[in-house]
């Protein structure tokens, strides 16, 4: 199977190089698609670009080439070549020249390595861009894994939707109770009971919290609550 | 033939530290194993005679980034569930 | 759902070998990148067009500066669109963090990189401007003087830091440094050339036009330089508080 011109064998020998870049790109792209938390998905959007950059690089490369700064015999200002022998041509003395073609084989290719530069420092602005965004979400919606997220995105919608649907109902019941409008729909009193029994659990004993919160439920009204817990506690005061 | 044998070195270690900055649970390990990655892939690029993108890639990858990314992390959870 | 993500995933990594098949071996001289036209009239005559002995600074600052200055202009806008997102977010009271990091600066770390740092310095300075001779250049220097004044908050606090480079000179060096980019060019537009032709600046200064061309890198270089230091150092203040400015890492 490992014969010459095999498809396995022109992949996985000679070509190994861009194999495994293949596989860092896929694994970059795994991690882009099926990661929940969002900090790992930038990590996955990171190796993606660093992956891409290492293939462009290694276009660039030639056997046997040294690194694309002029060695000192070829140096455009002439002047540090001239520690050799006296039997150097006045070509050099007289300042750069252009590089003849034979030597041009013997530096590596530096167009890549230009246009990598400027992608590394971009992926690098898009990465503090993005972590920026990251902590705007942890701040709007207190977390930064997907699916509470989009649960979280979608309970506002519905809340808000049902809002714009409940405005005149609550109009009506305002006529009734006398009692200013409240800016969250109907969950808001219930919270708001229990947030208030749980600071007055503390002092309070167990009967006298379940008392309250049912008086609160049956009533649904912010200032009955306060009134009724307020109450219980001064007895309390009163008793003690 | 030992440059490509090192060049094939680094490359495995580069796919097993990308597994790995994908897979732990906790942010900050994932933050200090990616600049492992950065510091793998400035090493690689230096091997190959780009020697300024090696420069700057062990700056800003293996630097500014991580330091960035751990500042974020810090103001963050920690613990990630996947 | 990860199985489901795999598919895809393994079709466009077929899809990749099977154009990875048809590349050239890896490394050879003959291959159509390494053959080009253009690489070869890089590598033959920077010397004679600019005498300058990097290559890469050279197709950088020279050849191909419209793509630098762009480039610049991107960090830039970066940011500017993380300051925008993060002022004036978040919480009235300080975030419960999960680790409280109440601890005073550490005596043996301030005292090191009280002598660290101007070291640092010099060597971002020389990075920048020995970027013609050897590896380095405008960016190298840059993020190596932002990270410097990084190290700074790092060791003491934020405070410490704001008060060496506040926020309102980080938006303005930043600015500077795009101003004497796009300066250099309009100003050899002014002398008769096209947009970034920097031979035309040896009309105005006493030196050859390659010399011309050697000494505008340089101050390109300066300017990109300065607005990736002042970007590098307001995405870290900006990102470890929250925008807020006032306690960091």
């Amino acid at each position: 199977m490992l014969e010459e011109g095999n498809i396995i064998n022109e992949l996985l020998i000679e070509r190994l190089n861009y194999f495994i870049y293949v596989v860092l790109l896929l694994i970059g792209l795994y991690g882009m698609i099926a990661k929940k938390n969002l900090i790992k998905k930038l990590i996955g959007m990171s190796i993606f670009q660093t992956a891409i950059i290492l293939f462009y690089v290694s276009v660039a490369v030639k056997e046997g080439s040294t690194i694309p700064i002029y060695l000192p015999e070829h140096d455009p200002h002439g002047h540090t070549g001239d520690i050799k022998e006296s039997n150097i041509t006045d070509a050099i003395h007289a300042g750069p020249s252009v590089l003849k073609s034979e030597l041009v084989k013997d530096y590596s290719n530096p167009l890549p390595h230009v246009l990598m530069l400027t992608a590394i420092v971009v992926g690098v602005g898009t990465l503090g861009l993005a972590l920026a965004l990251c902590l705007r979400i942890y701040q709007g919606y207190g977390t930064i894994e997907e699916d509470e997220l989009l649960a979280k995105m979608e309970s506002r919608e519905i809340r808000s939707k049902s809002l714009s649907v409940q405005i005149p109902k609550e109009k009506s019941e305002i006529s009734n109770r006398r009692k200013p409008p409240s800016k969250k729909g109907k969950p808001q009193p219930t919270s708001k009971s229990k947030s208030v029994s749980k600071k007055k659990s503390v002092s309070t004993s167990k009967s006298e919290n379940q008392v309250s919160v049912k008086s609160s439920r049956s009533q649904k009204n912010k200032k009955a609550v306060k009134k009724v817990v307020g109450s219980k506690v001064s007895n309390k005061g009163n008793k003690s | 033939m030992g440059l490509a044998l090192f060049n094939t070195f680094i490359l495995l270690l580069l796919v097993v530290a990308a597994i790995l900055a994908l897979r732990v649970k906790d942010l900050l390990t994932a933050a200090v194993v990616f600049a492992v990655y950065s510091f793998l892939m400035c090493l690689l690029w230096a091997e190959m005679g780009a020697v300024d993108v090696a420069f700057t890639e062990a700056t800003v990858g293996a630097g500014v980034s991580t330091v960035v990314m751990i500042a974020t992390i810090f103001n963050l959870k920690r613990k990630s569930s996947d | 759902m990860k199985i489901f993500t795999l598919i895809p995933v393994l079709f466009v990594g077929a899809l990749l070998l099977y154009a990875a098949k048809d590349f050239p071996e890896w490394g050879s001289p003959s291959g159509p990148a390494s053959d080009s036209p253009v690489s070869s009239h890089f590598i033959a005559n920077t010397g004679v067009d600019t005498e300058v002995p990097n290559m890469v600074t050279a197709v950088l600052a020279d050849y191909r500066g419209f793509d630098t200055m762009f480039e610049t202009v991107v960090v830039f806008i970066a940011g500017m669109a993380v300051i925008a997102i993060l002022k004036n977010s978040g919480r009235k009271k300080p975030v419960r963090r999960e680790y409280e990091v109440d601890a005073e600066p550490d005596l043996i770390v301030t005292n090191t990189v009280r002598l660290l740092i101007p070291v640092i310095q010099i060597f971002a300075f020389y990075v920048l401007a020995h970027g013609h001779v050897s590896p380095g250049g405008g960016f190298q220097g840059g993020v190596l003087m932002g990270a410097s004044f990084i190290l700074v908050a790092l060791s003491w606090d934020l405070e410490t830091a704001l008060a060496r480079f506040p926020m309102q000179w980080t938006t303005i060096v930043a600015g500077l440094g795009i101003v004497l980019y796009a300066g250099i060019g309009i100003f050899s537009m002014f002398l008769g050339g096209e947009f970034l032709d920097y031979a035309e600046l040896a009309k105005v200064f006493p030196v050859s036009r390659e010399m011309a061309r050697y000494h505008a890198m340089l101050g390109v270089e300066i300017g990109v330089g300065l607005t990736v230091t002042a970007i590098m150092f307001s995405l870290y203040a900006n990102l470890s508080s929250e925008g807020r400015l006032q306690r960091g890492l």
